[in-house]
């Protein structure tokens, strides 16, 4: 039976989306996404070099457009205007592209998101038919309406951006999980692959990363390492794990026929 | 004719088109968007986007990012 992700009508079977920046080069980059086995990629809009060598290699040119859906993010905007306008070009960019990554981010040092930012660009942004995946806080109420606005996925962050502090909130994100009927993915704070696995335990339907590949020491294997935690965690989330015994210990084995008679 | 283009004034010789400013700027082929005072200006418009003396433009490429 296929497990797969299905984000504004269109099914992935990677849960595991990957950003691209921050990599050695290009090659690492397509290596490290490529060990991730993920389908959804996240790209940055910045203004082109001017006066720069013709010849620059471009990232697009490492990212097979048949093999990867690309995320366009706002990475850097603080307000909704900017945010709308970056989507606005990406979409020209990237030939009627309507699959967006929306963050209006709220404070340069923490990198938290301006929820009041976000949900004035995504209304702006679902009316001219972006199917829009936003970050925001781990606020269950916020993310309700960033639901009830239309948005086809919620992320919010597990901890900070780029932190790799990993799952500081699990209750936060399980009420968020519990109450969205659209897809609910980590984005932002995992560090390593028990951070994925716990966010897919929860519940999650899919976790975005970046830091936490670019940022190892071997981003390849780490990224293979994040492939195998998304996919152990899901699987553990519908396997249905045990429920918890708090000091009460039930043994494996078989109590009786045990050849010594000494009881504690 | 003065543009400001990301930012950055810029000097160039008459213009006519976005078109002409793509090329003027190397960028022929390369994957790019351009918004020409605020509005996008869609690839297929290029060669019919009229350039005027202190036009703003921002044209912007895809990079790595999370």
């Amino acid at each position: 039976m296929q497990d797969q992700l299905v984000i504004a009508g269109k099914a992935y079977n990677s849960r595991l989306l990957v950003g691209t920046g921050k990599y050695r080069d290009f090659e690492q980059t397509a290596q490290a996404l490529d060990a991730s086995g993920c389908d959804i990629v996240t790209v940055a809009i910045r203004r082109v070099n001017l006066g720069q060598n013709a010849g620059e290699p471009n990232l697009l040119d490492f990212l097979p457009q048949n093999r990867y859906t690309l995320l366009p993010n706002t990475a850097g905007c603080y307000s909704a205007e900017d945010a709308i306008r970056t989507l606005r070009l990406a979409r020209e960019l990237l030939d009627d592209h309507r699959l967006v990554k929306l963050e209006v981010l709220g404070d340069s040092g923490n990198l938290f998101p301006n929820v009041k930012e976000t949900l004035k660009a995504a209304e702006v942004l679902v009316a001219e038919g972006f199917d829009v995946m936003v970050y925001t806080s781990d606020d269950p109420i916020i993310a309700r309406e960033l639901e009830q606005i239309g948005c086809c996925a919620i992320m919010p962050l597990a901890s900070l951006i780029g932190s790799g502090m990993g799952i500081l909130n699990p209750w936060n994100l399980k009420l968020i999980i519990e109450q969205s009927s659209v897809p609910v993915l980590v984005d932002a704070g995992v560090g390593t692959a028990s951070d994925a696995a716990i966010a897919m335990e929860l519940g999650c339907d899919g976790v975005l990363m970046n830091t936490a590949i670019a940022a190892a020491g071997n981003p390849v294997l780490m990224a293979h390492a994040m492939k195998l935690a998304v996919e152990a965690g899901r699987a553990a989330y519908c396997a249905e794990r045990m429920p918890k015994r708090f000091y009460s210990a039930v043994p494996s084995s078989p109590s009786e026929g045990v050849i010594s008679s000494r009881k504690p | 004719m003065q543009l400001r283009i990301n930012g950055e004034v810029k000097e160039f010789a008459a213009l006519a088109t976005v078109a002409e400013l793509v090329q003027a700027l190397e960028l022929v082929g390369k994957r790019v968007a351009v918004e020409l005072n605020g509005e996008i200006v869609p690839r297929s418009q290029h060669g019919l986007a009229a350039l005027a003396d202190g036009d703003e433009l921002e044209i912007v490429v895809a990079v790595g990012g999370g």
